[in-house]
């Protein structure tokens, strides 16, 4: 029978590559030491800093605030009422919100319609752009927007290691050259130098944070954002699983690995010269910054339309 | 026993004794796409399945 590799007690999980099997109080020391790990190799920010979390109510955010609040960091927590779902949305946000209860912690909501104008339910009715895709845009600019008005310099996500290790894989799949130096888990943002954008979690597997909100009895949401049924990175998790149950540790090999020769894809990115928006103000390499596109995209697609004369086409109402 | 499957929502009856190991391999699921619950204990692949038994196997992976 198998016994918890630290203090012998019977074991909740089997690490298999790492080769041991940890009771639970051993497995929250093992994965708060991981996270701490991340935060001093990576040398994501200070005790002294301020951390912005991004919370979605789902087991990995909820996780990250926990830790990094269990290891005596300050931090808020951001959620985004997305919308890109009634149901879903409504739920994600009751999590959110009743975590932060819970543990006493500030969490600042962003409402996308009211403060920002549009939300993912326009994207998906108003949009050509894959769901996640115009999702993942907005997100990143409320990121961005509320951690530099709220004077946050650290933006942390729950980015776990089959995040990285699907979105590396997608990466290298399709020779995306310039993104593979945005892969790393510590980033100062394109749009502004001051804010670092950091993912302590790089560390641990998906199973091992829902292993961890499991036994730390957290409340989170288990559905599936219903916009993701046929996300790519779904499909390369499952591979890279089905490859991890065959040879344990390809997964952090992969990733880990590529961090080790990390400096050597630098030279393929792509250097822009930043401005500011001219709709919005913010940082970005063009005159218009994607968020803005996007809205302006949604705007025009969402106005009423009218026939031509000859029937052919059909036009924009003007103004 | 009684299986709960999370990711279809549904519970499926499968009789015999087997591990947890068998159960999934069975299944075509993936260890580390799921936590396997018993009572609202973890259970590792190496542990024994009863017929009398009431299992949860909840999904871990989240896409987007």
């Amino acid at each position: 029978m198998k016994r918890c590799g630290r203090c012998g007690a019977k074991p909740i999980i089997e690490l298999r590559r790492h080769n041991v099997a940890f009771c639970k109080d051993c497995f929250v020391h093992y994965f708060r030491q991981q996270v701490a790990r991340a935060i001093h190799d990576e040398k994501m920010f200070t005790p002294d800093e301020r951390i912005l979390v991004a919370i979605s109510g789902g087991k990995d955010s909820l996780a990250l605030w926990e830790v990094l609040v269990a290891l005596g960091y300050q931090t808020a927590g951001l959620h985004i009422e997305l919308n890109t779902d009634p149901a879903y949305s409504a739920n994600s946000s009751a999590k959110s919100r009743a975590f932060a209860e819970k543990h006493q912690l500030p969490l600042i909501v962003a409402n996308l319609r009211e403060q920002y104008g549009l939300d993912v339910g326009d994207v998906i009715a108003n949009s050509r752009r894959m769901p996640c895709s115009g999702c993942g845009i907005i997100k990143r600019h409320v990121f961005m927007d509320v951690a530099r008005r709220e004077g946050f310099p650290v933006l942390a996500t729950g980015h776990n290691l089959d995040d990285e290790a699907a979105r590396l894989f997608g990466n290298v799949l399709h020779w995306q050259v310039e993104y593979l130096a945005k892969s790393a888990p510590h980033l100062s943002d394109e749009d502004d130098k001051f804010i670092r954008k950091v993912k302590p979690l790089y560390r641990l597997t998906e199973k091992e944070t829902a292993t961890y909100a499991f036994v730390q009895g957290m409340d989170y949401i288990m559905e599936e954002c219903p916009q993701s049924e046929n996300a790519t990175s779904l499909l390369y998790k499952d591979i890279l699983n089905r490859l991890e149950s065959a040879a344990p540790g390809s997964k952090q090999q992969f990733y880990l690995g590529f961090l080790r020769h990390l400096e050597r894809f630098k030279d393929g990115m792509q250097h822009f010269e930043m401005r500011a928006c001219e709709r919005c103000g913010h940082p970005t390499p063009t005159p218009v910054c994607a968020f803005c596109r996007l809205k302006e995209e949604i705007q025009r697609a969402s106005q009423p339309k009218t026939r031509s004369p000859k029937g052919l086409r059909e036009l924009p109402v003007a103004g | 026993m009684q299986v709960f499957l999370s990711t279809k929502n549904k519970n499926i009856s499968i009789s015999g004794p087997r591990t947890v190991k068998q159960l999934l391999r069975e299944l075509d699921i993936v260890p580390d796409t799921v936590l396997v619950i018993r009572n609202k204990e973890l259970l590792l692949e190496s542990d024994k399945l009863e017929d009398s038994d009431e299992i949860e196997i909840r999904n871990v992976i989240s896409g987007g």
